[in-house]
């Protein structure tokens, strides 16, 4: 273990305007290692990437690659110095070809391209890797994995040996997860390569990290071997204080009542094609049915349809035997709630303030408002201290702007206005993405309570694990069609990615 | 046997238009589709189509060259792209704002510096007598093609190989697809805007001195009939393909030619209804390529942000 690090960073300093964003943290990475930094959101991991990376100068503190003393201006003289890095959020750019990509990543571009030469370079070049990608592929009609692959493989060809991956699996399927963390893995044991790995997940964390670093608000925590850890000793690092990350009560469910039911709905997507192609499915009051499936097959046409955001080309809604339209006469009347995936662009206006979004579901009725047009403003803003104080949303107070709070905050806001009146059906979809443990842990709890309660929970998420803890019954979604059904405790997670991918 | 003749006199006559009229439609909508490729939109070339034709024609005028002329006008739509392009770097300054303001500026500043050139005679452009094999008056007319007709085809496959093959055009792609990606790669938006911008003005203007330099070929206040606005629906029935906009312009020029090539042999009722034609074609596209369900496919990511 004492050999010398391929990357060390020393005592690195950072400040936004008030904010300590790193305060003299050091990590160091071993060749050929695969380290994993931890920490809870706005803890400073990304900011410390992105100080090493050129995005950001350091206030103070130094780098070391190959232990010499270098200073990174900025992403491009790091690409030339051999480190590279994949985002949570895909850069490749839309409508161009996965060749295209490739050829416009590099630092020096020709003046005229010579397509058909760069296409048998490239090709010959992916020859040697372990990921293959069609390079004659518009990047519009990738899944998610094979994107995430496509921007391995650009940082590949770009001869980068020292990869930092920021949550580069939060969009894919466990399989699609294990395989690309697998060959990055496998290229790390032959000495090829490097990474270091922001991520959220203990499990890849178990499986694939040889070391980690923990961050804490800016400070450095510490750093251990993974083999000497566990899951609850990280979190624990990673809090600052011991976890219990209790899973959420739940009561015996014991209706037999249908609150929803969805016949044959068919839905078109941006394009106008069919998205969702005709899926039916009941659930019961006090039941969460959980949806699992690969991101961009009919989840987001479904859950925008049955939110009044997409028409509804055929088939039908019941709530409770009744007819329902998503309209906000019949949501009112149906106790009908939802949770999108990005809620500050799905069900959140960024530019007005916390107690005016808290409100939108009933500002035009008492006690929000009196004679159906005048607002309580006071009510509003006293229910909004209130739900506040519940969650434990994070603001300078009620009259801060949504758009301003943090992702887990503005989760947090929409939560306490979907679950403030008497919820009949509430529909989620990808409740945890991009959110720290602690505030997953709060969210799920607060879903599994709305089942106690009696609500028909429909929870459409890309987290197998999110479904395996929460669902009563789980369907998998594949092209539009709901195909397959089964129960956490008979779940076979082979069974479940089988037909997640359409076999 | 007259009738005939009359209705292939008239297919000849608006295939004919189609490139006569067609042409400052395949200069402005190349123009435009370049501007919007590297995802801005310039609403201003209405103002750049009629400043190219007053200058065209000025020049033209004082310096006896037509092919002068165009250059200048060129130029003349180089700045007024610059103007564009530069406004719309600062912050919170939105471009169809900009470019409404900016077709104004155009048109109003050529009214009142063309003021003077409204009556004299200025050389025009030449045409080549592709038709003089022919007896029939109709195909030796519609054959008369307008050189500047062969430079816009010209330009459309150049901008069409620069798209694909060039490392601006590719650059100017990804500006347009995705700014951050962009950013992320090291190019420099503003630049590439601005010199997209730039060229699509150059092109519109060029695109204004075909109007007082050859068709209808003298310099008026009324010259243009809004080529410059419609060219913007142009692109989009394109979808952003250059290629396509040379289609397009012609399909637009033909309709524009229905008109006259009816009264010509002898159609007069509902001639103003057949002059309408560009601009009921206009709308039915709009509405035939516009759907709620629907993005349009084509379309630059960074158009609409």
């Amino acid at each position: 273990m004492n050999e010398t690090p391929i990357l060390e960073a020393i005592n690195i300093s950072k400040r936004f305007g008030s904010v300590q964003a790193l305060d003299t943290v050091s990590l160091k990475l071993r060749p050929g290692s695969f380290h994993a930094l931890l920490g809870e959101n706005g803890a400073g991991k990304s900011t410390l990437v992105k100080c090493i990376m050129g995005y950001y100068q350091p206030d103070s503190g130094s780098l070391l690659v190959q232990n010499r003393e270098q200073v990174i201006k900025s992403p491009e003289q790091a690409t030339r110095m051999g480190i590279g890095m994949v985002y949570q959020h895909f850069t490749l750019i839309p409508n161009m070809t996965v060749a295209e990509n490739f050829v416009l990543s590099r630092p020096r571009l020709p003046l005229a391209i010579n397509w058909k030469k760069e296409i048998a370079e490239l090709e010959q070049r992916l020859a040697t890797m372990p990921f293959q990608v069609d390079l004659r592929k518009n990047v519009n009609h990738l899944s998610a994995g094979e994107k995430q692959k496509v921007e391995i493989v650009k940082q590949l060809l770009l001869d980068t040996r020292i990869l930092f991956l920021d949550e580069p699996t939060s969009v894919l399927t466990p399989n699609e997860a294990d395989e690309v963390l697998g060959e990055i893995h496998a290229m790390t044991r032959r000495q090829e390569l490097s990474v270091l790995i922001i991520t959220h997940k203990f499990r890849e964390v178990m499986q694939f990290a040889d070391e980690a670093t923990i961050l804490r608000k800016g400070r450095y925590v510490g750093a251990c071997q993974v083999s000497d850890t566990n899951p609850q000793q990280l979190a624990e690092q990673m809090v600052g204080a011991a976890v219990t990350v209790a899973v959420a009560e739940r009561n015996e469910q014991t209706s037999p009542q249908v609150t929803l039911a969805i016949n044959n709905l068919q839905v078109l997507d941006d394009m106008g094609l069919p998205a969702m192609k005709g899926g039916s499915l009941q659930v019961r009051a006090g039941e969460i049915v959980g949806i699992a499936g690969v991101s961009g097959n009919g989840q987001k046409e479904c859950v925008e349809a049955l939110a009044g955001q997409r028409n509804i080309d055929a088939g039908e809604v019941h709530i409770n035997g009744r007819p329902f339209a998503p309209t906000r006469t019949d949501m009112h009347r149906n106790g009908f709630f939802c949770l999108p995936e990005e809620p500050l662009r799905n069900a959140g206006v960024p530019n007005l303030s916390i107690a005016d979004n808290l409100a939108l579901r009933a500002f035009d009725r008492p006690p929000f408002a009196r004679l159906g047009f005048l607002l309580n403003r006071r009510r509003m803003k006293a229910h909004a201290r209130e739900k506040i104080n519940e969650y434990k949303v994070r603001t300078s107070g009620p009259e801060q702007k949504l758009g301003e709070l943090s992702g887990g905050n503005v989760q947090r806001v929409i939560l306490a206005r979907e679950l403030d009146q008497a919820v009949n059906v509430l529909v989620v979809s990808n409740p945890c993405f991009g959110l720290d443990f602690k505030a997953v842990a709060e969210i799920r709890g607060r879903i599994v309570q709305a089942r106690n309660q009696g609500a028909a929970v429909l929870l459409f998420s890309e987290d197998l694990d999110e479904i395996l803890e929460l669902a009563d019954r789980i369907l998998v979604i594949s092209a539009g069609r709901f195909v397959y059904e089964t129960t956490p405790q008979q779940a076979d997670l082979q069974t479940i990615g089988q037909h997640m991918a359409g076999h | 046997m007259e009738t005939e003749f009359g209705v292939w006199s008239v297919v000849i006559a608006v295939l004919g238009g189609a490139i006569r009229v067609g042409t400052p439609f395949i200069f402005v909508s190349l123009g435009e589709c370049l501007t919007e490729k590297s995802g801005r939109i310039n609403l201003g070339l209405e103002g750049n189509l009629v400043m190219g034709a007053m200058v065209a024609y000025a020049t033209s005028y004082y310096s006896g060259s037509a092919w002068l002329g165009v250059l200048a006008a060129g130029a003349s739509g180089l700045v007024l792209g610059l103007i564009h392009a530069l406004l719309c770097q600062s912050p919170k300054v939105n471009d169809i704002a900009l470019g409404i303001a900016l077709m104004l500026f155009g048109t109003g500043l050529a009214f009142f510096l063309g003021k003077p050139f409204i009556q004299p005679q200025a050389p025009r452009l030449p045409s080549l007598e592709l038709g003089a094999w022919s007896d029939s008056p109709v195909i030796a007319a519609a054959l008369n093609i307008n050189a500047l007709f062969f430079v816009g085809v010209a330009a459309v496959f150049l901008v069409h190989w620069l798209l694909q093959h060039a490392r601006f055009g590719l650059r100017l792609r990804v500006v347009g697809e995705s700014a951050n990606a962009a950013l992320a790669l090291g190019i420099q938006v503003n630049r590439v805007r601005l010199m997209a911008t730039m060229a699509g003005g150059f092109l519109a203007s060029v695109g204004g001195s075909y109007l007082s330099l050859y068709y209808p070929g003298s310099w008026s206040e009324g010259l243009s009939s809004g080529q410059g606005l419609m060219a913007v629906v142009l692109v989009i029935f394109a979808r952003w393909n250059p290629v396509h906009c040379l289609y397009a312009s012609l399909l637009f020029g033909g309709a524009a030619a229905l008109g006259p090539a009816l009264q010509s042999v002898g159609v007069t009722s509902g001639y103003y209804l057949f002059n309408a034609a560009p601009y009921v074609l206009t709308l039915a596209i709009m509405i035939y390529t516009s759907s709620a369900r629907r993005k349009l496919a084509g379309m630059p990511a960074e158009f609409t942000q």
